[in-house]
């Protein structure tokens, strides 16, 4: 069977949170998640740890009971049903591939439990394997492969019965970088190949969130922040955690001071104001890369306090009337010097005003 | 390596073997020496002879050496699947459940065995269940006093297993049953033969319960090294000794046999 033949027999279904809250005694690991992922959708869910993305998974498992709220599967109230009768198809991010059966044999595992008739499942195991490209280790134990092929096999194990659901718990942060941009590029052509399977993709990497879902549900201290496309979560974050998490962002407190202006410690700037009153106070969202070096609308100046060299870019921090702003540029051929005084500025149209949180100056490391 | 310098070295393998010659291995060669001899007056033993062995394995002794071998064998199976159970059940319990049933496998071990011995006595020898001069009381016996270590064993190993394998068949569609029997039972195969030879080596050995309680056509080979040594027949206790450690050294090392091919990490 060819994955064009897999893809047709799998019958579409999405997954469906409602009012979903899990608690250990006191404290509340996951608060009245509401959450929809469509038929053949990738939603990953993104957030730090602790976030309670894990848990809405293991939810969809069947390994964490809810306290309050149901879970549905394929329209299927699913709540208390046990594990082994919800249909899903999981990969976790330590493998878990059975250390005793060989590959095949742990392809086949799945199958056997669904009492797949014997004439098939040889079949079924060889085409999930071709899947992922691990056919030619068949008869190897796990222990036998490196990371990244028990973790092809681990997805082969869990697609080798054809679920509608698949979820995936961080099934890269075990990999080495290189692995894991090569890993992520497989996934999305994976998906391509079973576009009719829900995917649900626990992850704290934005950038596996970006690539691959085609909505990401941002996640923090065990409520849902935000959900959305990649691009409007990046382009139009509506919260600081959101603009924070996804992607690096320049958070800076601002005064509302009329439409389409605000002030920013003395500073006057041209942003869209959208819905926000004059006199309001609000935070100012805007891209490291986003901000140019030199005058221009918007330019704003300061003390240069840290430069650092990327290869590709430079991150100039500047303090600008005692905030910090992150500037990513292109690589400069003569790179301002700590102390120096710098002018930056960034266009009208790339400023995101948002709800003032807690007022904090927010830097998110990587990128 | 702790000890880096040569003479800490040669220190260090001469303590050990000045601690390590007398406490075990001189009791054991002596016991071998004494099996091969007629006599033993001076400091060595003279008339070196095998027919102790002749006689130790077979008529009476080798009926005792069966006899102690089926008991062995019965126990370590009967406490392996009871044992296991148990752990296994305990495992799923919470933390107070688990600690209750924790408690209740460690009485054996630490009630001494010759109570144990008294009690299995008294309760079975009044109906409604009269095993008292059967085979039965001691291989029952046998049993209470093994479990302990089975359970234990099986008990340590299962609390080791990562659940994530057992979530792994789950979501696979495998039932509870079969998660079991083909997930956890297979991954705990090592700490199974681990904890039956263990069983197995302890019911070989046991004296002192058996004591209390053996009839006389069910006469395991402690108790006939115990008689032989008591009624002076040391030489004849010694070579029945080294048959019995002989023989339970080699059923030990059939089952670590197992124990290798199935161990997998």
């Amino acid at each position: 069977m060819s994955p064009q033949d897999l893809a047709a027999t799998v019958a579409p279904s999405g997954i469906r949170f409602d009012g979903v809250s899990v608690a250990y005694g006191e404290n509340t690991v996951l608060d009245r998640l509401d959450l929809t992922v469509e038929p053949g959708e990738v939603m990953a869910l993104l957030g730090p740890s602790g976030s309670g993305k894990t848990t809405a998974l293991r939810a969809v498992a069947g390994f964490v009971r809810p306290a309050s709220g149901r879970v549905f599967i394929g329209g299927r109230d699913v709540t208390r049903l046990p594990p082994h009768q919800r249909g899903i198809g999981m990969v976790v991010q330590q493998y878990a591939l059975f250390p005793h059966l060989k590959v095949k044999d742990n392809v086949a595992f799945g199958l056997k439990a669904h009492r797949t008739p014997k004439a098939e499942i040889a079949g079924r195991v060889t085409e999930a394997l071709e899947l992922v490209g691990m056919a030619a280790y068949a008869t190897r134990h796990p222990r036998e492969l490196s990371g990244g092929q028990q973790q092809r096999v681990a997805i082969a194990r869990a697609l080798a019965i054809r679920p509608g659901v698949l979820l995936l718990d961080e099934p890269l942060s075990a990999l080495d970088a290189r692995l894991r941009s090569g890993m992520l590029a497989e996934l999305a052509r994976l998906h391509r190949e079973l576009p009719d399977v829900s995917i649900l993709y626990v992850t704290h990497d934005q950038v596996e969130a970006l690539t691959l879902a085609d909505r990401i549900a941002v996640m923090d201290r065990a409520r849902l922040q935000d959900c959305g496309t990649p691009e409007e979560l990046y382009r139009r974050p509506r919260t600081e955690f959101t603009a924070s998490f996804v992607g690096n962002a320049n958070l800076l407190p601002v005064t509302v001071t009329g439409p389409g202006r605000v002030d920013l410690a003395g500073a006057a700037l041209d942003v869209p104001t959208e819905t926000a009153t004059p006199g309001a106070t609000a935070t100012l969202c805007v891209r490291p890369h986003l901000v140019g070096l030199g005058p221009g609308p918007n330019a704003l100046t300061g003390t240069v306090t840290e430069v650092q060299w990327r290869g590709s870019t430079h991150r100039v921090h500047a303090d600008v009337a005692g905030h910090r702003l992150m500037a990513d540029l292109r690589e400069l051929r003569d790179p301002p010097a700590l102390g120096d005084p710098v002018t930056l500025h960034f266009a009208a149209e790339d400023a995101v005003l948002l709800p003032a949180g807690a007022a904090r100056e927010r830097e998110v490391a990587g990128g | 390596m702790l000890v880096h310098s040569r003479t800490g070295k040669w220190a260090t393998w001469s303590a050990f073997a000045l601690l390590f010659l007398p406490l075990f291995a001189v009791p054991l060669l002596v016991i071998l020496a004494a099996s091969l001899s007629t006599n033993w007056s001076g400091a060595l033993p003279s008339g070196p002879t095998t027919t102790r062995y002749a006689a130790a394995t077979s008529g009476d002794s080798l009926q005792a050496l069966t006899t102690s071998l089926v008991t062995a064998l019965c126990a370590s199976v009967l406490a392996l699947v009871l044992g296991s159970w148990a752990a296994l059940a305990a495992s799923a319990l919470g933390r107070r459940g688990k600690r209750f049933l924790d408690a209740l496998f460690m009485l054996p071990v630490a009630v001494p065995s010759v109570v144990v011995g008294l009690a299995v006595l008294v309760a079975f020898s009044r109906p409604p269940v009269l095993l008292n001069g059967t085979r039965w009381i001691v291989i029952i016996a046998h049993t209470v006093l093994v479990t302990a270590f089975a359970y234990q064993s099986v008990s340590a190993a299962a609390r080791r297993l990562d659940p994530m394998y057992e979530q792994a068949a789950a979501s696979l569609g495998a039932s509870p049953g079969r998660v079991l029997w083909r997930v956890r039972l297979p991954l705990l195969l090592p700490s199974l033969t681990a904890a039956a030879g263990l069983c197995f080596a302890l019911s070989m050995g046991e004296l002192s319960a058996t004591m209390m309680l053996y009839p006389p056509d069910w006469t395991p080979l402690p108790v006939q090294i115990f008689a032989a040594t008591d009624r002076g027949s040391l030489f004849t206790g010694a070579a029945l000794a080294v048959v019995l450690m002989g023989t339970t050294l080699l059923v030990l090392t059939a089952v670590s046999r197992i124990r290798t091919r199935a161990s997998y990490r």
